[in-house]
């Protein structure tokens, strides 16, 4: 008899020493926000309430939701600019079931219909006509936005059912929203879906090489398309929580808010380019944009001016560490 | 015959015609010479801002920060004349260029230096300048009866029949055409969308050429920022908001492919004149102004379709005449 060699153990995946856990990205990131949380906690007396603080919840949640789906997208090459657009649409569809009486189930079901067929839409330009997504996406914002301002006008659509505010307006439980808890276990779920699962390997697989994954036997362009209805149906969602929170529709809802989820995304450290990223870290983001924004609203700075922030804070960000390296190499010109 | 079809140009011209033809059944007036300059007039600030983005898509950018560049400047400019009313309308011109020129320095300087993406700086540099407008106006609009006379009426006077605001745009467009097919400059910003990895080794400096893209698209930016506060005589921190996504939609139906390394000057101005002929046909031919939106989203979904049929046929060729080699 011979003897079969013993096995060979391969880890899953190698031992990561403590020091790139405390230089990593989403260290960097929690370092912010508890500078920004103390900066915050000093230069307001408001701030440290249960309630205030609740209330910050609201200033990321639903761009939040839509971050979330956008980071899956990113990772794999793709970007989806039409969010906001879809937001807009299917609370103008919310609004018109309204007009027809509809109740609260059916006016939800129709927010997260809409939402899903206009990513598959997109999803279907750029999977089955192989085009570039950003282009696709530029036009599908202006369609989509678009339909809402025809149907719309200068109109506004009101009387949501009282029901209808719960999505944006209730509580779960003491100051925890619904929007808050909707937002943290959507976090887990795709948390789990891209860390944990074949599914989530794959998408970054095709962040990194689209064309040896095809050879690989992954089927790229299903995946890209889930990726889109995916991002459409969180839009969905997130329509459902701002036209519950605001009580009414006009087609100028959430606007920009696509660059806002996108600059969550990219602070969160997923790389534009795709391949990398991780949920931590665009939930971190998420936090710190609320923290800001928030932080920033009790001291009676005007939106405008946080924005500067929220726009330095996404270079300075993305800059520090390749400042850092350079200077470490000492080769900065 | 066959070589003039395969001009994206021409078929883009082609669809131009019939679209005036197609409106000209509802309004008879509207394919009149007077009416068409009118058309050509409006549409000048865009035309000029879509080459300004054109040359940064052809190297594989893309400047999202135009319109809040456009905004700030515009604003600077503004203010600068209220507060002295005596400094000419050429200078003012200057001081436009040299603040949009200052601006598409910080964005170049990020993609050059830090090689950080060109989405993200201008993602970032596009909410910094509009919100910088805030920050230098204090929040207040700066009105028609603030500005001085020569302000507002400088692209409005007539010179051989043409508005001077027509006549910026062609001199622009005449630059623009020069700079991209006669100069070294003009066939590195091809040559860096094409093949990027090539381009270094043919000795081209790809940082630096990025670098001085952004700077063109800023100085256009700033350009558009005086042209537009003077045309439509308000200064506010609202003004262009979201526009980016207009210039970049007329290079898309203009034939610029977002990919880099394909497009032309005529493209970029035939797509913004697309654009302006939709915006200008609606209301007299009583369709609502809310459906333009919505059209320019299908022109453009329209557009890339047709464009990604053009290139992909494009790339077979090239493939096949390597291969024969």
């Amino acid at each position: 008899m011979t003897d079969t060699p013993a096995p060979r153990h391969i880890p899953d995946r190698l031992d990561k020493p403590l020091s790139s856990a405390i230089f990593s990205w989403e260290a960097l990131l929690v370092v912010i926000a508890v500078a920004i949380f103390a900066v915050n906690s000093f230069a307001s007396p408001y701030f440290l309430d249960p309630w205030s603080l609740s209330d910050l919840t609201f200033n990321f949640t639903e761009k939040g939701l839509i971050a979330l789906a956008m980071a899956l997208l990113i990772i794999s090459g793709e970007i989806d600019l039409s969010v906001a657009a879809i937001v807009a649409l299917a609370s103008t569809m919310m609004g018109m079931a309204v007009q027809a009486g509809a109740g609260t189930p059916l006016l939800v079901l129709i927010g997260i219909a809409v939402g899903l067929a206009c990513g598959a839409f997109n999803g279907l330009l750029v999977t089955r006509l192989g085009l570039p997504s950003i282009v696709v996406t530029i036009g599908t914002m202006s369609l989509f936005r678009g339909i809402a301002f025809i149907i719309l006008g200068d109109q506004a659509y009101k009387g949501y059912p009282e029901r209808f505010a719960f999505f944006g307006q209730g509580y779960v439980w003491w100051v925890f929203s619904f929007e808050l808890a909707l937002f943290l276990v959507a976090a887990l779920i795709y948390w789990f879906v891209l860390h944990r699962t074949s599914f989530g390997r794959r998408v970054f697989a095709i962040g990194n090489n689209p064309v040896a994954c095809q050879f690989s036997g992954v089927r790229v362009d299903r995946i890209k398309f889930i990726l889109f209805c995916l991002t459409g149906l969180m839009s969905g969602i997130a329509s459902v929580l701002i036209t519950s929170r605001l009580g009414s529709t006009r087609p100028s809802i959430a606007q920009g808010y696509e660059l806002e989820a996108i600059t969550m995304v990219v602070l969160g450290g997923v790389s534009i380019l795709g391949g990398a990223g991780s949920i931590l870290g665009v939930v971190l983001a998420a936090f710190i944009m609320g923290l800001v924004t928030f932080g920033l609203g009790l001291l009676n700075v005007p939106g405008i001016v946080m924005s500067i922030f929220i726009g330095l804070l996404l270079i300075i960000v993305i800059a520090l560490p390749i400042v850092w390296r350079r200077l470490r190499e000492g080769r900065f010109a | 015959m066959k070589n003039f079809l395969k001009y994206r140009e021409i078929w883009l011209l082609t669809g131009i015609v019939v679209l005036i033809g197609l409106i000209s059944t509802r309004f008879p007036g509207f394919a009149d010479p007077a009416n068409l300059r009118q058309v050509f007039n409006d549409t000048s600030i865009l035309m000029i801002l879509a080459l300004g983005q054109m040359v940064v898509i052809l190297t594989r950018s893309i400047d999202l920060s135009m319109a809040s560049n456009l905004c700030f400047t515009g604003m600077v400019v503004a203010m600068l004349n209220a507060a002295h009313p005596a400094i000419p309308i050429p200078v003012l011109i200057v001081i436009a260029l040299l603040v949009g020129l200052v601006l598409g320095v910080i964005n170049g300087f990020l993609v050059w230096r830090l090689n950080i993406p060109s989405i993200v700086v201008t993602l970032g540099t596009l909410t910094i300048y509009r919100g910088a407008t805030f920050v230098v106006s204090g929040g207040a609009w700066v009105n028609a009866d603030q500005m001085s006379p020569d302000f507002i009426n400088f692209q409005r006077a007539a010179f051989l029949g043409l508005p001077v605001l027509s006549w910026i745009s062609i001199l622009v467009i005449a630059l623009f055409f020069l700079v991209m097919t006669r100069t070294q400059i003009g066939r590195s910003i091809y040559a860096i969308g094409v093949n990027p990895t090539a381009s270094v080794y043919a000795g081209i400096d790809v940082g630096r050429t990025k670098f001085i893209v952004f700077c063109i698209s800023g100085m256009i930016g700033g350009l558009a920022g005086y042209l537009w506060i003077s045309r439509y005589v308000i200064a506010s921190v609202e003004v262009a908001n979201g526009y980016e996504l207009n210039i970049i939609a007329a290079c898309v139906i203009g034939g610029i492919s977002i990919a880099g390394g394909i497009g032309s000057v005529g493209g970029a101005v035939l797509g913004a004149l697309f654009l302006g002929i939709i915006s200008n046909a609606l209301p007299v031919i009583n369709i609502s102004p809310f459906w333009q939106m919505a059209i320019s989203g299908s022109a453009i979904i329209l557009a890339v379709v047709l464009n990604a049929r053009g290139e992909r046929r494009q790339g077979r060729i090239i493939l096949r005449k390597a291969e024969a080699a």
